[in-house]
C-alpha cells in the first residue's frame, strides 16, 4: 500500500497534543524535576541524581506504607470481587426488581469521596456513631480512632461499601449478556448449578471481571481521601498508605525530592502492574 | 427413542389468557412417530419454538399433556425427558475441548469414566471432529460449533428425541448443504426421532419425511413434502409453500362450478352453505397459458426469466397471478390462462374444502 506523505497533517494532532501536554506530560515532568534536585529556598535548585530515589527505595517508612497499601489492595480485591458477583448472581434477571436493585447498587457509587469518609467517621464513633456504639454494646472493644485493628476493619469496610457496587454492576451486565439458550442447554445436559457457574457464567464474565479487578486496584492503590477523612493514617502510622505518606512528605514535611521520587515509583508500579495485567488479559484472549 | 403424543396441549405466555388470541400454541393433538423426521415449518413468531421447548420441557404447557411411549412427562424436568436440543446459535462450553464438551452431559449424568470416554470417541467419530478433539472449542468454526451442539445430544445414546431450533442459521450456505447431509445420514443410520424447526422451505422439505405447517398459533396441516404441495389444506400452506406461492382467486359457486371475474372454472366439489369467504386456489405450476379460444383471458405484466422456466405475472379481471411458462415457450399475444381442473382447489373461510367419500 502507498502511504500519503502530508505533514500538514501534524496539525491535526496538535490540539490533543496541547489537551495531554497540559493536563500530563508537564505537571509530571516538573515533579521529575524535583526529584533529581535538591533546593534550599530562594527558587534555588542543585542538581542531585538519582540521590532520592535511592533514600526512598532504602527507607523504611517508605516500604512499611508499600506494604500497608498492599495490605489494603489485596484485602478489598478479596473481598469485592467475590462479594460483587455473588450479589450480581442473586440479583433478578428481569421485572419490576432489576431497576431498583441497579438503582440501589448504584447509590454509594454516587457519594462523594469525602462524604463517604466524614459519613463513617461518625459511623464509626465509639460514643455516638451508630456502628461503633453498636460493636461496643456486644461486647467488643472497638474504637477506631486509637486501636490498628479496629482501624482497619472500619477503612476496609468503608470501601467495601463504596466500590462493591461497582464490581455488581460489572459482573450484572457480563450475566445480562449470557443468552438464554446457554442455561437451557446447560438444563437438558444437567448441568448442576455449579457447574453452570464454572463452565458458563464464569468464562462469559471473565472480560468484565479483568475489567473490575484492573478498575479497582488502580484506584484502590491511588485511594486518598476516604482514608484521611476517616483515620488520616492514624492510630500513629497504622493506616498510613502511599498517598497519605506522600501528601504527608510533600505538604507536611516539604521534602520536595523524597516526594517528587516517591510519586515517579508509585506511579510507575500502578503503571507496570496495570501493564502486566493488561498484557497478561490479552494473551488469555488469544489463546 | 420413543413416541411423543400431544393431548389437548396449548400454551399462552401471558397469566390469564382470556380469548383464543391469547394463546402462542392454540390446542393441539397429535402424535409424533418413533424414528420420525419431522420439519416444523413456518413464519417467525408462529409458534414453532414454543411447541419445540414444550418437548423439551423448557416451557411447562398451560394446558393438556405430553406423553413419551405412554408415560405421562408433563411435570417432568428437561433433565428427566432425557432429550438433547440443537439450537439456533451454537452453544457450547467455551473453556473446555471439543472431547470436554461431548462428555459434560454424561459427567454430569454419573456416567462411569471408562463408558464416557468410550462414548465420546465414538460420537467424535460420527460428527468427523476426531483431529479437534483436544482444541478449545472455543477457536471452532461455527458449523463445527452446531456439530459439538449436536454431538452432547448423540453421546447419550437414550435419549429420547433430537430437537434443532433453527440450527443452520448462523451456517455458511455451502456447509448448510453438507450438515443437512450429515443430519440426514445420521437419521437413516440410527433412527432418531428428530423435530426441526425451520422457516426456510427447502430445507424443511429436503431434510423430513413428514412436514408439519404452523400458523399463528396452529398446525394447519402435517404431510409429506408432495401433499403439501398438491393438496394445501389450508390457503397459508399454499403461499408459504412453493414459490411462487399459490394463486389463491376470490369467486363464487354454484354447484360445481366457480365464477372467477365472470369466467367459469370448474370444480372437484361444491361449496359448503356456511361460508363466507370462497376462494379459487391453483398453483403456477397448474396454469397453461395459451393463445387459443379457451381458457380466461389475462393481461401479461411482467416476465422473470429463473433459469428452468419463467414465471408470468399477469393480470385476471382485477387480481394478479402468477403461471410458469416452459423454457424456450414465449407467451402469447393475447393469452388466456387454462386451469388444470385436476388440481383445482377450492376453500371455503382459507381451509380446503375435500370431497365427501
Amino acid at each position: 500500500m502507498n502511504k500519503t506523505w502530508n505533514n500538514k497533517a501534524w496539525f491535526m494532532v496538535l490540539p490533543v497534543l496541547l489537551l495531554v501536554a497540559f493536563n500530563a506530560v508537564i505537571p509530571l515532568m516538573t515533579v521529575v524535576n524535583y526529584s533529581v534536585q535538591e533546593t534550599f529556598g530562594n527558587n534555588l535548585f542543585f542538581f542531585e541524581g538519582v540521590k532520592w530515589f535511592r533514600e526512598v527505595l532504602h527507607s523504611d517508612r517508605f516500604h512499611d506504607s508499600l506494604l500497608r497499601q498492599l495490605f489494603f489492595t489485596g484485602t478489598i480485591l478479596a473481598i469485592e470481587i467475590p462479594l460483587g458477583v455473588i450479589i450480581a448472581l442473586a440479583m433478578p434477571r428481569q421485572g419490576i426488581w432489576v431497576p431498583v436493585c441497579l438503582v440501589l447498587m448504584a447509590l454509594p457509587l454516587l457519594v462523594p469521596w469525602n462524604v463517604v469518609g466524614a459519613m463513617w467517621n461518625i459511623f464509626a464513633l465509639p460514643d455516638i456513631g451508630l456502628m461503633g456504639y453498636s460493636i461496643n454494646a456486644l461486647g467488643i472493644d472497638f474504637n477506631f480512632t486509637r486501636q490498628p485493628v479496629s482501624a482497619w476493619f472500619t477503612v476496609i469496610i468503608m470501601d467495601v461499601w463504596h466500590w462493591t457496587s461497582l464490581v455488581v454492576l460489572l459482573a450484572y451486565a457480563g450475566l445480562r449478556s449470557i443468552p438464554d439458550a446457554y442455561y437451557q442447554a446447560a438444563r437438558i445436559d444437567s448441568a448442576s448449578a455449579w457447574a453452570v457457574f464454572r463452565y458458563i457464567q464464569l468464562p462469559k464474565m471473565k472480560r468484565v471481571l479483568t475489567i473490575a479487578v484492573l478498575l479497582r486496584f488502580m484506584d484502590s492503590f491511588m485511594i486518598y481521601t476516604e482514608p484521611f477523612v476517616l483515620t488520616g493514617g492514624g492510630p500513629g502510622n497504622t493506616t498510613t498508605i502511599l498517598s497519605i505518606d506522600l501528601v504527608k512528605a510533600a505538604l507536611g514535611e516539604f521534602n520536595l525530592g523524597i516526594a517528587a521520587a516517591m510519586s515517579i515509583i508509585y506511579f510507575l508500579m500502578t503503571l507496570l502492574v496495570c501493564w502486566v495485567f493488561y498484557s497478561a488479559m490479552m494473551r488469555g484472549e488469544d489463546e | 427413542m420413543a413416541r411423543i403424543e400431544f393431548d389437548r396441549i396449548r400454551h399462552a405466555y401471558m397469566a390469564n389468557p382470556q380469548t383464543e388470541a391469547d394463546y402462542a400454541l392454540k390446542e393441539l393433538s397429535m402424535t409424533w412417530e418413533d424414528g420420525g423426521a419431522y420439519a416444523l415449518l413456518g413464519p417467525s413468531g408462529c409458534g414453532k419454538t414454543t411447541l419445540l421447548n414444550i418437548i423439551s420441557g423448557l416451557l411447562h404447557p398451560s394446558g393438556g399433556a405430553i406423553r413419551f411411549d405412554g408415560a405421562d412427562v408433563t411435570n417432568l424436568s428437561t433433565q428427566a425427558r432425557n432429550i438433547a436440543q440443537v439450537f439456533q446459535f451454537p452453544v457450547i462450553y467455551d473453556t473446555m475441548t471439543v472431547r470436554e464438551n461431548l462428555a459434560f452431559p454424561l459427567k454430569n449424568r454419573g456416567v462411569p469414566r471408562d463408558e464416557i470416554s468410550r462414548r465420546v470417541a465414538d460420537t467424535l467419530r460420527i460428527i468427523d471432529l476426531e483431529d479437534k478433539a483436544d482444541r478449545r472449542a472455543r477457536r471452532l468454526t461455527a458449523d463445527e460449533k452446531q456439530k459439538i451442539s449436536l454431538g452432547r445430544g448423540l453421546v447419550r445414546s437414550d435419549v429420547n428425541a433430537i430437537l434443532f431450533d433453527e440450527p443452520l442459521t448462523v451456517i455458511d450456505p455451502h456447509m448448510k448443504w453438507q450438515l443437512r447431509s450429515k443430519l440426514k445420514e445420521l437419521h437413516q443410520r440410527f433412527a432418531f426421532t428428530m423435530i426441526y424447526v425451520t422457516h426456510d422451505q427447502t430445507e424443511a422439505l429436503t431434510f423430513a419425511d413428514k412436514v408439519v405447517v404452523m400458523y399463528e398459533g396452529e398446525v394447519v396441516q402435517t404431510g409429506t413434502p408432495a401433499e403439501l404441495f398438491q393438496k394445501p389444506k389450508h390457503t397459508f400452506v399454499g403461499y408459504f409453500i412453493g414459490s411462487p406461492g399459490m394463486n389463491v382467486l376470490p369467486c363464487e359457486v354454484s354447484g360445481k362450478t366457480a365464477t372467477v371475474g365472470g369466467n367459469k372454472v370448474k370444480l372437484p366439489v361444491g361449496a359448503p352453505k356456511d361460508a363466507k369467504t370462497l376462494e379459487v386456489g391453483i398453483r403456477p405450476e397448474f396454469i397453461t397459458l395459451t393463445g387459443g379460444k379457451t381458457g380466461i383471458p389475462v393481461k401479461v405484466s411482467r416476465v422473470e426469466d429463473i433459469g428452468r422456466f419463467r414465471i408470468v405475472h399477469a393480470d385476471l379481471a382485477g387480481k394478479e397471478i402468477a403461471a410458469t411458462l416452459p423454457e424456450g415457450s414465449e407467451v402469447p399475444a393475447s393469452p388466456r390462462a387454462v386451469f388444470d381442473p385436476a388440481n383445482v382447489n377450492l376453500y371455503a373461510d382459507s381451509w380446503l374444502v375435500e370431497a365427501k367419500g
